[in-house]
């Protein structure tokens, strides 16, 4: 296989390129709540970086941060050498950022496919007058999309749900859907918020089999949020651990695993 | 039995993204055209068409246009008879300025207005949603009442402050104004709404529709998706205010024929769309004529259809039964089935599929 199974042995990972994304000493602060304080680490172009930590660490609040819904007030985030300032989440996601909810943050009303077509947005071009009328360019252009969603479809397995409205879909279908709108994207990196929360095992070996395969396939950088460790371990190339908005350990899944301050916040300190 | 789509192969794209991808429903909105402009004309005496059939498309046209916003979009208004009043005044002063452009470009062309002064009551809508929005855009109905009557330059004038419809014709035949015939004006309306009935179905089938959609069931996440949300807020606000102020000007050109439009465009007209749009269903074209048919013809059914099957009803007591069945329906269609008629539509589709079979 590739350089996932050397890393629960803890061989260090090699270089996968340079840094898609770097945060730089980045703090939020909830009025006298500090969510983040000083963070700084970096995610390689074509690797999948873990982010975990304990209930409340910031692992959420840094993701926010990442596709522009809060605004660090210290540090800076650069995404593809470029620095950005209060950037809003349509220029983050125009910029190539996806991402998926910890909470299923689907169209509830709209079928599978439209959810899933919604993420071809921005790959969309042509204007009111032509989808007024949906014929001719429009129409060639809903259906050149509708192919690539298929793809997706069959990608994820979702065949049989494709017209089905999502909000009556089970958990872990309406997980694998959001996947789907992300992936429709085409994100150069794509940040996925606790995917496997509240999934049966079998669930969440499909969910890391479409991870693995997307990094794989289509060589998108992840980002991920999990609090099953077992996971996180067998599928990142290098994990950051926060704990209450700081980071306390930052390496392979081997290196971390053994961090004692890790093992501390984890499991307590005795006192 | 008669409504399977089994046999019923899609081999392409295309056919399975159609409106109507089921071979008996594509059968049924030919029959139900096919009545529309050939069985009513000729079935239905002035009456019918003058108080039954014009009305219930001037109203499913606002529906539609109030539909776009609060079931697609999820933005609720109260301005809708502002915004029809925009079209119905818009309509009139083209037709002073410009006499020899046919009226049906004219009415065309007032929405174009409406949409405007829409897009500008929408802009609040970024920052403030539901209830606060609902009271913004009472702002816009009180408005522009207040500016269809203080504003003379709006009905050029005149002393009694009237729309005063002109004569105007196509091909030859009186279309607005007193020579009008019930056939001619039912025949417009219904081209007309047709036709943007077919705009409407064809944008939120496509790439703003599911924009819409998204702002409407998840604005964080349809940000995310790399949505403007003013954008989509804006352009459901223009589209909507357009079919309103087209429906506005139908009904003071084609139906009123004339008349003190600050009288028409009131809150009340406002309420009875959305009432229309909440019978109906939120989110369905098909439920928004439901939901007109209902609300547009219960009246008229109640004032005349009633006594004339031989029940004693004045017209008085029409009128006071018409206001509580529809409350109490609006209550009872908010409780039992949000969705309204659209769903109850849907769902007997959904029987006629598998019966005689349960499920």
């Amino acid at each position: 296989m590739n350089a996932h199974s050397t890393d629960i042995a803890g061989d260090p990972v090699t270089q996968k390129g340079e840094a898609l994304l770097s945060v730089e000493n980045v703090s939020l602060r909830f009025g006298g709540v500090k969510a983040i304080t000083d963070v700084s680490f970096d995610i390689r172009k074509g690797e999948i970086r873990a982010i975990i930590g304990p209930n409340g660490a910031g692992k959420t609040s840094m993701l926010n941060c990442i596709n522009g819904f809060y605004h660090p007030q210290d540090g800076r985030i650069t995404y593809k050498g470029v620095r950005r300032t209060r950037v809003r989440p349509h220029q983050a996601a125009a910029a190539g950022i996806a991402r998926t909810f910890q909470n299923v943050a689907l169209f509830k009303g709209m079928s599978t496919l439209d959810n899933i077509m919604t993420g071809r947005t921005l790959k969309m071009r042509k204007g009111f007058f032509w989808q007024a009328l949906r014929h001719g360019p429009a129409m060639a252009e809903e259906i050149e999309h509708r192919k690539v969603v298929e793809d997706i479809i069959d990608f994820l397995e979702i065949q049989h749900i494709r017209k089905l409205p999502v909000g009556k879909l089970p958990y872990g279908l309406q997980k694998r859907v959001e996947l789907g709108r992300a992936l429709a994207m085409e994100p150069e990196l794509l940040l996925l918020d606790e995917p496997m929360a509240g999934m049966n095992l079998e669930e969440k070996e499909d969910m890391c089999r479409f991870i693995l395969d997307m990094n794989n396939q289509f060589g998108t950088t992840i980002a991920l949020i999990e609090h099953d460790i077992g996971v996180v371990m067998d599928l990142s190339d290098r994990v950051v651990v926060l704990e209450y908005g700081r980071k306390i350990a930052d390496g392979t899944p081997g290196e971390v695993k053994t961090d004692q301050r890790v093992i501390d916040a984890y499991l307590g300190v005795a006192h | 039995m008669f409504y399977r789509e089994a046999g019923q192969y899609k081999t392409n794209y295309a056919a399975d993204m159609a409106v109507f991808p089921l071979r008996q429903d594509r059968i049924g909105i030919a029959v139900i055209l096919l009545i529309a402009f050939v069985g009513v004309p000729l079935a239905g005496n002035d009456f019918f068409l003058s108080s039954v059939m014009i009305p219930f498309l001037v109203f499913s046209l606002a529906a539609i246009g109030l539909n776009i916003l609060t079931g697609y979009t999820g933005l609720i208004s109260l301005g809708t008879a502002a915004f029809m009043g925009v079209g119905a005044y818009s309509c009139y002063k083209l037709t002073t300025f410009f006499p020899g452009v046919n009226i049906i470009v004219l009415i065309l062309l007032s929405g174009l207005f409406s949409a405007a002064i829409g897009v500008v009551f929408g802009l609040p809508s970024l920052r403030i949603k539901g209830f606060y929005l609902a009271v913004a855009t009472l702002a816009a109905q009180f408005f522009l009442q207040w500016a269809f009557v203080r504003v003379p330059w709006l009905f050029n004038y005149n002393a009694s402050g009237a729309i005063e419809v002109p004569q105007r014709t196509l091909f030859g035949l009186p279309v607005t104004g007193a020579a009008a015939t019930p056939e001619t004006r039912y025949f417009v309306c219904l081209g007309l709404v047709v036709m943007l009935t077919w705009l409407a179905s064809n944008l939120v089938h496509g790439r703003l529709g599911r924009s819409w959609m998204a702002v409407r069931d998840m604005d964080i996440a349809a940000e995310l998706m790399g949505i403007k949300l003013l954008n989509a807020k804006l352009i459901a606000f223009a589209v909507s205010s357009y079919f309103a102020g087209v429906a506005g000007a139908m009904m003071i050109f084609l139906w009123y024929g004339g008349g003190e439009a600050n009288d028409v465009f009131t809150i009340r007209l406002s309420f009875n769309i959305l009432f229309m749009v909440i019978l109906g269903g939120l989110g369905s074209l098909i439920g928004s004529f439901m939901g007109a048919a209902f609300i547009a013809s219960l009246p008229t059914i109640m004032k005349f259809g009633l006594p004339a099957l031989g029940v004693p009803l004045s017209g008085a007591t029409a009128e006071h039964v018409t206001f509580m069945l529809v409350g109490a329906l609006i209550i009872i269609f908010l409780i039992v089935e949000p969705h309204g008629l659209a769903r109850l539509w849907q769902i007997g589709k959904q029987k006629l599929r598998t019966w005689p079979f349960p499920y």
